[in-house]
């Protein structure tokens, strides 16, 4: 119970945190304590599996190409605005509606009335609920064409990332390139047998 | 489960919001996809709530499906962001004469 109010706040905390920072870096290191707080949250909830995945594929993988990406684009102080500027006109409508759906989405989750839980199970051991077997034999047998289509997406994505990324250069431009590079080499060639 | 589930539920409409309003405000390309990314968290954290209530594993599935779509989706923005603010046009070192003398 104390363990999910402290980590509640830390969570909202490292949220605004994330949103409000002024170089992208730190939002980075919000996002990265965000995350991990929310591993920590899963494993409250017996999700163990979703917890490591979580950081592996979250922290490990995302944030990584997060940061990567700043590193290239040399810190993300140059090509863009900070700070708040967005929204210069409409600001007061726009956060009085997101206010008012805030609002209004925390009064309904307090008035209605949840479905009752089931009587607990263990929690931890091999077999039970949350644990990687059980979640395992989930995804391999009963949910393996979710699985499949995971899978697919993954390719989509690979494929959109190669389409996006590869068509800088031109066949002539790179042939080009090749042919000065080959031109390259044969006269450092020629060179080191002179010398 | 000792905490209701009302909580659960406020603390990820929370997030959610906060990612919200992060991708309205913030101009910074990089920093509106980290928002995105914590809408998503907030949806799996809804997720694993449930499913932690109802002790049944279909929502560990779907927070999966989840994290799979969000890491495509941070790669395909990253993606995009490299090819509009990309700093050099060139990717080949023969072409660059910067340091030539």
């Amino acid at each position: 119970m104390i363990a999910f109010w402290v980590l509640a706040a830390v969570l909202i905390a490292s949220a605004v945190w994330t949103i409000v920072a002024k170089k992208p870096v730190y939002s980075v290191v919000a996002l990265l304590l965000n995350f991990a707080t929310l591993a920590v949250l899963y494993v409250t909830l017996s999700a163990e599996f979703l917890a490591v995945i979580q950081i592996i594929v979250y922290s490990g993988a995302i944030l990584v190409l997060f940061v990567f990406v700043i590193a290239l684009l040399g810190s993300g102080v140059a090509p863009f605005p900070t700070g708040p500027n967005r929204l210069p006109k409409i600001w007061l409508p726009a956060g009085f509606f997101t206010l008012a759906a805030f609002g209004f989405l925390i009064y309904a989750v307090s008035n209605v009335k949840m479905a009752a839980a089931p009587a607990t199970g263990a929690v931890g051991n091999a077999g039970v609920f949350g644990s990687v077997a059980d979640f395992g034999k989930a995804l391999f047998t009963v949910q393996l064409l979710p699985f499949e289509a995971t899978g697919l997406v993954l390719m989509v994505a690979v494929i959109g990332v190669i389409t996006l990324g590869g068509e800088q250069m031109s066949d002539a431009e790179a042939q080009q390139s090749r042919m000065r590079a080959d031109r390259a080499v044969r006269e450092a060639i020629l060179r080191e047998g002179k010398g | 489960m000792s905490v209701p589930i009302n909580d659960y539920v406020s603390l990820a409409s929370v997030i959610f919001f906060i990612g919200v309003i992060g991708v309205i405000v913030r101009r910074n390309p990089l920093i509106m996809l980290m928002s995105v990314e914590l809408m998503f968290n907030a949806a799996n954290l809804l997720l694993i709530a449930y499913a932690r209530l109802w002790l049944h594993n279909v929502g560990h599935i779907f927070a999966f499906i989840v994290i799979t779509v969000a890491a495509a989706e941070a790669a395909i923005g990253l993606a995009i962001v490299v090819t509009t603010f990309r700093p050099e046009k060139y990717v080949d070192v023969d072409d660059i004469r910067r340091l030539h003398g």
